[in-house]
């Protein structure tokens, strides 16, 4: 089968393997009809995700239809035919933290968890496409997928939905509205969104969706932000503005957002010297993240507020304001999405017609085109927001 | 992670041991390579002696002996489940690599097979010492064995309604010989270590009725160097992860 291999920082391929066979009682294995690039993939192309190793496929955003379930799958709960939307987070539904809903931390699906604790202390759940630190597991951005624990995670799609409507449940969509469930929003809140990425667009509209009064959206790519004001939000470009904490002053009569969004996470950009300063950090590998918007989130926060950390971070980040974040007495929520939680209601959602995340797409190509589309979408060129691959197809459909 | 507890001697005496091996080693190779660089007969002579000096530093730290593993898990499930599997010692080979099989040959006596380095069979036999259902196991190996080896698990209901704990403890110590250092090699990995992967195996088992592995996976070209790193990794499994359909097996077996 054909599948999108991580070869090196900047090195990404096409290239033919062989497919995937089920190694374990309750595994499926999926034929991919839609496969996406997700913001998070960009960490691992751009190199500063440790423990990739050449070969590997890359991708956690799929969907498409089983072909073949072990025998350990009750066929009531999925069997070969089932048109699926797989979540990126591996959980087994069994352990102490699947049981309390903690699908992302789940306690048996990272193989390598080893790896992991020596880092975190203790390992999160298997992960798609992303590092042996998260488990080896090959990803989604292929023909055909391998589906462990197939009886949990995988949620059913009647037919007659286009998959670019539910292809978001397995990533963006969710993640988006965890990051905004997280501000514990109350009715007539403000929320501040860092980043106006697919994560960032869904988290926007899940704030309005959750009661916020106001959302106020800061990128710096026009694209990007009309697409944010398109929802409700108000955007500061932070390229034209001295100070966003500032502005968020100025805009918040002094008092602050209730809560804020991180949608960025570990590749954050800006123009002052400390960005530099962690650039050149990231680059020596003395430092895994630049935290930029996190430490903005918590200056910009008003006091006893919430601030929601979506945007993925890998390792050890330079001088957070642990200071302004216990005076103000402030509250961080963040993590993997637990992805089962939120799939059904929101695909209840996009079936009542409340929301159609397709909005997000900007391209849609056949997968021999993944490498260039990687740069693409690293480098914002052709207002570039979200790149769904095709599998099968051959030729290029314009978006 | 505990590392490797060396019995009977105080920690203070092992790590002043272990400085002394670190140091035999690093400033051993250091002279080696500045001998190298010299490119003359007396620059040879100063890198055979440093090679000397590192080669004792390594031959020195393999010498320990005698070894203590502690593991501990919590599994989501009852005493008697997790005793009940643990109890089929026939199926210890299903979660711990280190094992090629153990096979009962009376009525509290069982024999084990261990893989050791390329691939060296060694064999010990073991007997059940003390058995209190739903609480603990104990064994001890037989005059005779390969190694002597002493283990125990304790099963005890955790806090909180939160299943059970399990723990494991086991002594090893190997006689002299060259089977002996294979073990000790072997299981000088880091006992703890390979203990508590074991344990972790075992949860996964217990807890969802298989193992949780990417062995088998389609992937893209490999490099030389990752295949390289793969091979030196010193946590590379010493064999293959069981197959589904073993698990499979021991799974109607308990069940």
């Amino acid at each position: 089968m054909k599948a999108v291999c991580w070869m090196g920082t900047e090195k990404i391929s096409v290239e033919n393997v062989p497919d995937p066979e089920i190694l374990n009682p309750r595994d499926a294995i999926v034929k991919i009809t839609s496969t996406c690039i997700c913001g998070s993939d960009l960490h691992l192309y751009n190199g500063l995700i440790p423990t990739m190793e050449q070969g590997d496929i890359l991708g956690h955003e799929f969907m498409g239809e089983v072909v073949e379930v072990g025998v350990g799958i009750d066929r009531e709960k999925l069997k070969a035919g089932d048109r699926v939307v797989v979540p990126f987070t591996i959980a087994c539904g069994r352990c102490f933290f699947c049981e309390r809903q903690l699908w992302s931390c789940c306690d048996n699906s990272n193989p390598n968890y080893w790896i992991a604790e020596r880092m975190m202390g203790y390992s999160p759940s298997g992960l798609f496409g992303y590092t042996h630190m998260m488990g080896g597991y090959a990803g989604g951005q292929a023909q055909y997928a391998r589906v462990p624990y197939a009886d949990v995670g995988p949620i059913k799609i009647p037919d007659g939905i286009p998959d670019e409507r539910v292809v978001f449940l397995s990533d963006i969509f969710p993640t988006g509205y965890f990051g905004a469930l997280n501000c514990d929003i109350q009715r007539g809140d403000t929320v501040a969104v860092w980043g106006c990425g697919p994560v960032a667009q869904f988290a926007i509209r899940s704030a309005f969706m959750l009661g916020a009064e106001r959302v106020i959206a800061i990128d710096r790519f026009p694209y990007r932000l009309r697409m944010a004001e398109e929802a409700g939000a108000e955007t500061v470009n932070y390229e034209e503005v001295d100070d966003v904490v500032e502005t968020l002053k100025e805009m918040t009569g002094h008092i602050g957002p209730d809560s804020c969004i991180d949608a960025v996470g570990m590749e954050a950009h800006d123009n002052s010297l400390m960005y530099f300063l962690d650039k050149a950090k990231q680059t020596m590998r003395v430092e895994t993240d630049r935290p930029i918007v996190l430490r903005q989130c918590i200056q910009a926060c008003r006091k006893g507020g919430t601030v929601s950390v979506p945007g993925v971070y890998a390792g050890f980040d330079d001088k957070v304001p642990m200071g302004a974040f216990m005076n103000k007495g402030l509250t961080m929520k963040t993590g993997q999405t637990h992805m089962m939680r939120y799939m059904r209601p929101l695909l209840e959602r996009v079936e009542k017609g409340e929301i159609d995340p397709s909005f997000v797409v900007s391209h849609r190509v056949p997968i021999k085109r993944a490498p260039e589309m990687y740069k693409k979408f690293r480098d914002k060129q052709d207002h570039c927001t979200k790149v769904v691959l095709d599998p099968w197809a051959n030729g290029a459909v314009a978006a | 992670m505990n590392s490797a507890t060396v019995i009977g001697r105080s920690s203070a005496r092992s790590r002043a041991e272990a400085a002394q091996r670190w140091g035999a080693l690093i400033g051993g190779s250091a002279v080696a390579v500045f001998g190298l660089t010299r490119r003359s007969p007396a620059g040879y002579a100063l890198a055979a002696a440093g090679g000397t000096l590192a080669y004792l530093g390594v031959k020195n730290s393999s010498a320990v002996r005698d070894y203590e593993a502690r593991a501990s898990v919590l599994l989501n499930c009852t005493p008697d489940e997790a005793y009940n599997f643990w109890h089929k010692f026939e199926d210890l080979p299903l979660f711990m690599r280190h094992l090629d099989s153990v096979s009962q040959v009376g009525e509290r006596r069982f024999r084990w097979v261990a893989i050791g380095p390329m691939g060296v069979r060694v064999r010990w036999e073991a007997e059940i010492v003390s058995d209190r259902t739903n609480e603990l196991i104990a064994w001890r190996s037989l005059p005779g064995s390969d190694l002597f080896i002493e283990g125990e698990v304790r099963f005890g209901a955790a806090t909180g309604n939160r299943g059970t704990l399990v723990e494991t403890r086991m002594r090893y110590s190997s006689p002299a010989g060259a089977l002996g250092r294979a073990v000790t090699t072997l299981f000088g990995k880091n006992p703890s270590f390979l203990a508590q992967q074991d344990l972790r195996r075992f949860k996964a088992l217990v807890e969802t009725g298989e193992i949780p592995t990417t062995e088998g996976q389609p992937h893209g070209r490999r490099s030389a160097i990752t295949a390289a790193a793969r091979w030196a990794n010193p946590d590379r499994p010493i064999r293959r992860e069981s197959r589904a359909s073993e698990v499979l097996s021991a799974m109607r077996r308990i069940a």
